[in-house]
């Protein structure tokens, strides 16, 4: 399990980390569409990897299959060595899964801290005191300290994401999975989100990120990959990947 | 007046039956959105469990309020574990079809073991000891001690919804149940406990029906229709709703009762028309679900 906040991106990205995520040959269809058409990928301890790609490409329907959320038709997931692909949601998360929801998902009834307690006791494993303790400190991270009674249901938006962000980090994950969390957003609001999850990244977490908000996913991940049709079209260095011509003509719509 | 005054008090003392009934049913709905059909054989069935122990070994009523309710908490973790947990997710059909063949089994279950008689626990005397309230009012000490056990059970089941871990868990799967399995609550086993507390106050509910009234076999479908309107006019915002739908039926019940003998169901039910028309979701609605 991560040991908790690290000191930034700075001193996270380190090659030779180990691999926390190995994604092989994974595809899943629904009917006659090919959503996911095995897709190979690798994230290691530190890493921030962002998936870039236009709707319907595939990229949250690859989320739910590293989540459990969807079971593959082919392909295997592996998670720090050990193979989940059989594994049933709530399972994966205690060994180390942690994932936000495009549109946020908060228990809606429940205050903001008992929203944090539920993943941090449950997915966490963490007994009363300490679970209280780590909650406090994922609240203050996230800035939602003074909200921590707050019923989730009556947040406004940024609040929500950051709850969504919160949540998934206080169940203490290897894995972190952010699907989307700055659609919506305005600028200043999206930049706010990015800062905060430039900030809780250390050297044992790996960030998969699928954002379709450019410039904010190129500023924050090490490298980008690609996905078009449910399978990868490019990988590497962001400067790279936004340089590429097949990129371009995919995402951007720009003539190769 | 007195003679109102009496309606009323008989009528909550009703109420606190009605609210033992219907308390496990809210528990049931509101964290799985399981309706079950059985519910009502349930509470007979374990009215039957006391009376046959009390047959078969000679227990008393505090032997059987902690024996019965003991049995009834595996019982219903074993059934919602292993056959309930399976029809969910698939529609609203599959429960209902489930828990409507465990009716009819446990029916004709109790009616092979029991016959179609009425029986009754024999309490010792409880049944006739009544307490004067001064003005000529007197109150059963038996209605009054399942009105008391009623009130016990929704102070317990309102703090384990919202003082304890185990509460923050069925709130949070009554929420959104699968951004609860990601954050990691395993449903299959926290549903199962809250059948088998739900089953609990099932037995709680089918002793004090075993001591205030005669039972038989047949007699759960009706049980079921006054659990489901306590719940109902009550809202799903909190146990106290329920208790508050229960003791409204139990004194619209009593009301009718004291216009003519037969009277008594139909004002409940008119009375729970009523209140729907008046407010639909009941008296304390669920503002954010389970809020």
């Amino acid at each position: 399990m991560s040991a908790g906040f690290g000191t930034g991106a700075a001193e996270a990205t380190a090659p030779g980390n180990r691999v926390v995520l190995r994604v092989q040959g994974l595809a899943r269809s629904f009917g006659a569409l090919r959503a996911v058409d095995g897709v190979d990928l690798e994230v290691r301890a530190g890493e921030a990897l962002g998936i870039l790609g236009p709707n319907g490409a595939g990229k949250t329907t690859l989320f739910n299959l590293v989540s459990g959320d969807l079971r593959p038709d082919a392909g295997r997931v592996i998670l720090d060595g050990a193979d989940i692909t059989a594994l049933p949601p709530h399972r994966r998360c205690r060994l180390g899964i942690g994932r936000s929801y495009q549109i946020p998902r908060p228990f809606g009834g429940l205050t903001v801290l008992e929203n944090l307690l539920v993943a941090a006791t449950f997915g966490g494993g963490l007994a009363a005191q300490e679970a209280y303790a780590w909650c406090d400190e994922v609240l203050r991270r996230a800035d939602l300290h003074a909200k921590a009674d707050a019923l989730a249901g009556g947040l406004r938006l940024l609040d929500r994401k950051r709850l969504e962000l919160a949540r998934a980090l206080a169940s203490r994950p290897k894995l972190l999975l952010l699907d989307e969390i700055a659609g919506g957003l305005t600028d200043p609001e999206a930049h706010e989100l990015v800062a905060l999850i430039k900030d809780v990244r250390s050297t044992d977490l790996a960030i998969v990120w699928i954002e379709h908000v450019v410039h904010a996913i190129v500023a924050a991940a090490d490298r980008i990959l690609v996905l078009n049709f449910g399978a990868k079209v490019a990988e590497g260095a962001p400067s790279e990947v936004m340089a590429n011509p097949t990129v371009q003509a995919v995402y951007l719509g720009v003539e190769p | 007046m007195i003679v109102w005054l009496d309606v009323l008090i008989q009528g909550l003392l009703l109420g606190g039956l009605y609210a033992l009934y219907a308390a496990g049913l809210a528990l049931m709905f509101g964290v799985m959105r399981l309706v079950n059909i059985a519910h009502g054989d349930a509470v007979v069935a374990a009215a039957f469990v006391a009376i046959a122990l009390q047959t078969a070994v000679g227990v008393g009523t505090s032997a059987a309020l902690v024996i019965v309710p003991i049995v009834f908490f595996a019982l219903g973790y074993a059934l919602q574990r292993w056959l309930l947990n399976l029809t969910l997710g698939r529609g609203i059909l599959p429960p209902l079809l489930v828990t409507f063949g465990l009716s009819v089994v446990a029916q004709n279950l109790l009616l092979e073991i029991f016959s179609a008689d009425s029986w009754s626990f024999n309490a010792a005397g409880l049944e006739t000891l009544s307490l004067a309230l001064g003005g000529g009012v007197a109150v059963g000490v038996l209605p009054l001690g399942i009105l008391i056990a009623a009130i016990l059970t929704t102070v317990a089941l309102e703090h384990v919804l919202r003082r304890t871990r185990l509460g923050m868990a069925f709130r949070a799967a009554s929420d959104d149940l699968e951004a609860a399995q990601l954050v990691g609550l395993d449903h299959r086993r926290l549903y199962a406990l809250a059948t088998a507390i739900a089953f609990a106050v099932i037995a709680i509910a089918g002793v004090s029906l075993a001591h205030r009234t005669t039972v038989a076999p047949t007699d759960g479908p009706n049980l079921l229709l006054y659990a489901f309107e306590s719940v109902i006019i009550g809202g799903l915002g909190s146990f106290w709703g329920t208790f508050a739908g229960a003791a409204t039926l139990g004194i619209a019940q009593a009301i009718g009762l004291r216009l003519d003998p037969g009277w008594g169901p139909l004002a409940g039910h008119l009375a729970f028309f009523a209140i729907l028309l008046w407010r639909p979701t009941g008296l304390y609605e669920r503002t954010h679900e389970w809020a």
